[in-house]
């Protein structure tokens, strides 16, 4: 069954995917926090009058200008890929997936894309407030189109307010507010949009305290310091909050996922959490039955894992293994089960297709299945399993081990996304609390530190995406469809070509783009603003 | 109030917003026939950049509009979306990547370190211009000639060419579609920098190519309109779904819907009294008349693809039943709904883009105004 799939056609759609995001990726972030810093810093000179202000607001726009642009080239690309790469999907999940696409371009892009216009050239062509107003439209704007496609993401990661409807073989929307509130959804908006918040205010913080280390626009420095160091706090601790209730939901939602977040083999009640940790060669992926727990080194906070995911410290968090072979003592399904009860609601999919033109009676009897809430629960739900069946047991076996992510890449990433966030918060309070003692500029170790810290805000935002991503695989609605399913019938052949034309030109991009900021960060600020 | 609509009346109405975006699309693309043009009517670096400047102001609304344009296509006809997207391959990737490189090519082309330098961006420009304008107009013309494509009874839609869409640069009457599209956008970027800028030489320029640009256009636009009138069409049996072949199907359209028609006819007249008007006299409203002529006339030309139990995107490898249609294509009743009071913001969105766009635009664009400190120049 699993052997007629051609997996270099999803390996290289997923490549270019992920190449994409990621990419992506590297630019959004900076836009959501600048935008609201550079409004905050026009509205102190809107108040004040002061020139000196009106400067640093110009020298973070310009910034902000660069960076926005490459977003909006590499947006574009996203949207496309759903329905190139990805028409299945598009399908399959359209009517759910496709109205917050919509709804960000009619809200979001048109309120960026207007004011961001008015930001730019509107200076002393329109009245100071309603500059203003367009700064703040344009940073609300970038957020608001965060928003939508973070809803759509988190719908992927825990698809509900939706039915499956045979007829159309599609899940429809049934409540529009179930998919843009649910907790998913939530803390996906929150704890994204703010991990931007950060890696902007790192940014800000980061460039000033290089240009303090050179001993040049000092007063200049020290207020962007300011702003960026207090944005940065509160944005960190939303961050922490957010990221905690995110794990709360991971382990409701993508139980696997957070196993393999914490490379916990075997599930345990009172279960550590391993702050620092080193995987070893014999459970590398992929996993087999054989796959234990090993670690060359590991520092644990006792208890902090069953804490952290169910705010208790008895509860039992499940291993990769309990969810793939199952734990009756916790109620836990095994994988081969769940493949059955797939391959039973593909099955019974089939028979009401063959059933539609020729039989109205057995497809009645089909029909009325898909409608009855047991059924749904019971077999439905577990409909993309199916396709990993096998009538050999012995193999189905095996394919079940083949809905494990990559464990340590997953486990990597969440801790190197945790720890640095750990790090941002400290660096910020110690800056802020430096320059208030108007001790910062001499403190030539916390200034590099600043600096360097720039590279690592990057590394922790794409090391959240990857727990996020590569964790859920290989699902691309969670449960219901995997990605071998979802890709586009094309030769693999044609989106290695697109793999490579992308590659080479985001590389393209990402050059002129970063000489582009290291020279209009070196010219620095001018007088007057420009 | 949009839950008591049946089906098929959200479907109507959602075929009208899409081709309301579409019509909105074709006018936006000022910007890329402008580019096309920029070193045929800037003579000097400084007529240049005025040039570039102009369209700079305005090229993220024609993004923004196609972006929107996608989603909201996706949203509301969503087999569109995974047949044409995942099918047309090749085509909707080679569109990609021409806004792409459009997307920095304004920020970039005069910043210190580039890498590329300044002729690079401009190529970029050239190429967004040429490529966006030809291909996505010969995709458009699909709408009425068919693709090589197949839909199961999943819905999962396969492409029966290896070529993936580029298949349809060989048909004459798409590439007529494409050839209208790219020469139409040149027409309103002339007439687009005739209004916008305050500079004589840049002016007198513009009218004579103003003139080089109307004539292919119309001569393309009658052939693809022509041949359109007289070929056969996808019709739908709205009682069977069953799709056959009616001849003067387009036709018909137009003389079943009479308001179509006078869309059609006045957006043609207004097109072609905006160039008119602007080569005989020296007033510069020559953009406002075609641009809303523009509107009408694509409005108008997308409402004949998909009203009238037409199939708006047909199907000829054989299986002529894979053709979709407003009804078989489209969301369910309830994300419609739910998609038509998300709509209700549109008017809001074009009042304050006119808002901003007068209060950037109520001066023109001067040479003294490229050497300016305060403002952002491209």
């Amino acid at each position: 069954m699993l052997e007629s799939i051609d997996l270099t056609l999803i390996n290289w759609s997923r490549a270019q995917f992920a190449l994409t995001a990621m990419f992506h990726w590297l630019f959004v972030p900076l836009t959501l926090g600048l935008g609201f810093m550079v409004a905050f810093m026009e509205t102190i000179y809107v108040k004040t009058g002061d020139p000196e202000w009106k400067k640093l607001t110009k020298f973070w726009m310009k910034l902000f200008g660069i960076n926005f642009a490459i977003g909006v080239a590499t947006g574009i690309i996203l949207e496309f890929e759903f329905g190139t790469n990805w028409s299945n999907y598009s399908w399959f999940v359209g009517d759910i997936f496709g109205a917050p696409l919509a709804i960000e371009g009619i809200m979001a892009f048109f309120m960026e894309s207007t004011f961001i216009a008015v930001m730019f050239f509107g200076w002393g062509k329109v009245s100071k407030k309603f500059h203003l107003t367009a700064t703040w439209l344009t940073a609300i704007g970038a957020n608001l189109s965060a928003l939508w496609i973070l809803v759509a993401n988190a719908w992927m990661q825990n698809p509900k307010g939706m039915q499956f409807n045979p007829d159309t073989a599609r899940n429809e929307m049934i409540s529009f507010w179930n998919i843009l509130f649910s907790e998913s959804a939530v803390n996906k908006f929150l704890h994204t949009t703010t991990s931007g918040f950060v890696l902007a205010a790192l940014f800000v913080m980061g460039i000033s305290c290089w240009f303090l280390l050179k001993k040049r626009h000092i007063l200049f420095a020290k207020r962007s310091i300011i702003i960026s160091s207090v944005f940065g706090i509160i944005a960190s601790l939303m961050l922490i909050g957010t990221g905690d209730s995110s794990a709360r939901d991971v382990a409701t939602t993508q139980p696997m996922k957070l196993a393999a977040m914490e490379a916990l083999y075997t599930g345990k009640t009172q279960a550590p959490l391993i702050a620092i940790g080193l995987i070893g060669d014999s459970n590398d992926d992929p996993v087999t039955p054989e796959s234990e727990e090993d670690f060359l080194f590991k520092i644990e906070i006792p208890n902090m894992l069953s804490y952290m995911a169910f705010l208790n410290v008895d509860a039992f968090v499940p291993g990769i293994k309990d969810l793939v072979l199952g734990n009756e003592a916790h109620g836990i399904m095994p994988y081969n089960e769940k493949i059955k009860r797939g391959y039973e609601a593909q099955q019974a999919l089939k028979a009401l297709k063959k059933a539609q033109k020729s039989d109205p009676e057995t497809y009645k009897l089909i029909r009325a299945q898909f409608e009855d809430q047991q059924w749904i629960n019971n077999y439905f739900k577990y409909f993309g399993y199916g396709n990993y069946y096998d009538p050999d047991p012995e193999q189905l076996e095996k394919n079940a081990f083949k809905l494990v992510p990559s464990v340590s890449l997953s486990f990597y990433a969440f801790h190197i996304m945790v720890g640095l966030g750990m790090h941002f918060l400290a660096l910020f309070i110690v800056v802020l609390w430096l320059t208030f003692k108007n001790k910062i500029e001499t403190k030539r170790f916390i200034l590099w530190t600043a600096v360097w810290t720039i590279p690592l805000a990057y590394i922790a935002s794409q090391s959240g995406w990857i727990v996020a991503e590569v964790g859920r695989q290989p699902w691309v609605i969670q449960d219901l469809m995997p990605a071998m399913s979802a890709v586009s019938q094309i030769d693999s052949s044609s989106v290695m070509i697109t793999f490579w034309l992308f590659a080479i030109t985001f590389v393209a991009l990402a050059i002129a783009e970063v000489r582009i900021m290291v020279k209009q960060i070196n010219i620095g600020p001018k007088e007057g603003g420009d | 109030m949009f839950e008591t609509l049946s089906h098929l009346a959200l479907q109507q109405y959602w075929w009208i917003i899409i081709s309301l975006l579409g019509a909105f699309l074709v006018f936006l693309m000022f910007v890329q026939g402008g580019q096309t043009l920029i070193n045929t009517i800037g003579k000097s670096d400084i007529e240049k950049t005025m040039l570039i400047n102009t369209l700079g102001r305005k090229w993220e609304f024609t993004f923004t509009t196609l972006v929107t344009f996608g989603g909201a296509f996706f949203a509301s006809f969503p087999l569109f979306y995974s047949t044409s997207f995942g099918g047309a391959y090749w085509v909707w990737m080679i569109i990609l990547f021409a806004f792409v490189i459009q997307a920095i090519a304004y920020e970039f082309r005069t910043r210190q370190n580039n890498v590329f330098g300044p002729k690079t961006y401009e190529l970029f420009l050239f190429i967004n211009g040429f490529i966006g304008t030809i291909f996505i107009g010969t995709a458009v013309a699909t709408f009425f000639t068919g693709s090589p494509f197949s839909v199961n009874e999943l819905n999962q839609s396969r492409w029966e060419t290896p070529f993936h869409g580029l298949e349809a640069a060989l048909n004459l009457h798409n590439l007529s579609l494409g050839l209208t599209v790219f020469f139409l956008a040149r027409v309103l970027g002339l007439l687009y920098f005739m209004n916008s800028i305050d500079d004589e030489s840049i002016f007198t320029r513009a009218r004579k190519h103003l003139l080089y640009n109307a004539v292919p256009f119309v001569v393309f636009f009658l052939t693809f309109t022509i041949w359109l009138m007289l070929r056969d069409g996808f019709a739908v049996n709205p009682n069977t779904e069953e799709v056959f072949m009616e001849p003067f199907k387009y036709f018909n359209n137009l003389l079943t819907m009479p308001i179509v028609t006078i869309l059609f006819l006045g957006g043609v007249v207004l097109v072609l009294w905006g160039i008119i008007s602007s080569l005989i006299t020296t007033n510069t409203s020559g953009i406002w008349f075609s641009g809303t002529g523009t509107i009408l006339t694509v409005f108008s030309l997308l409402l004949l693809a998909g009203f009238n139990n037409t199939a708006f995107y047909p199907s000829t490898h054989g299986d002529m039943q894979s053709s979709l249609t407003i009804m078989n294509a489209s969301s369910s009743h309830f994300t419609l709904t739910a998609m038509s009071y998300v709509s209700l913001l549109v008017p809001f969105v074009l009042g304050y883009i006119w808002h901003a766009w007068k209060s950037i635009n109520n001066t023109k664009i001067t040479k003294d105004e490229m050497s300016s400190d305060d403002i952002h120049i491209y």
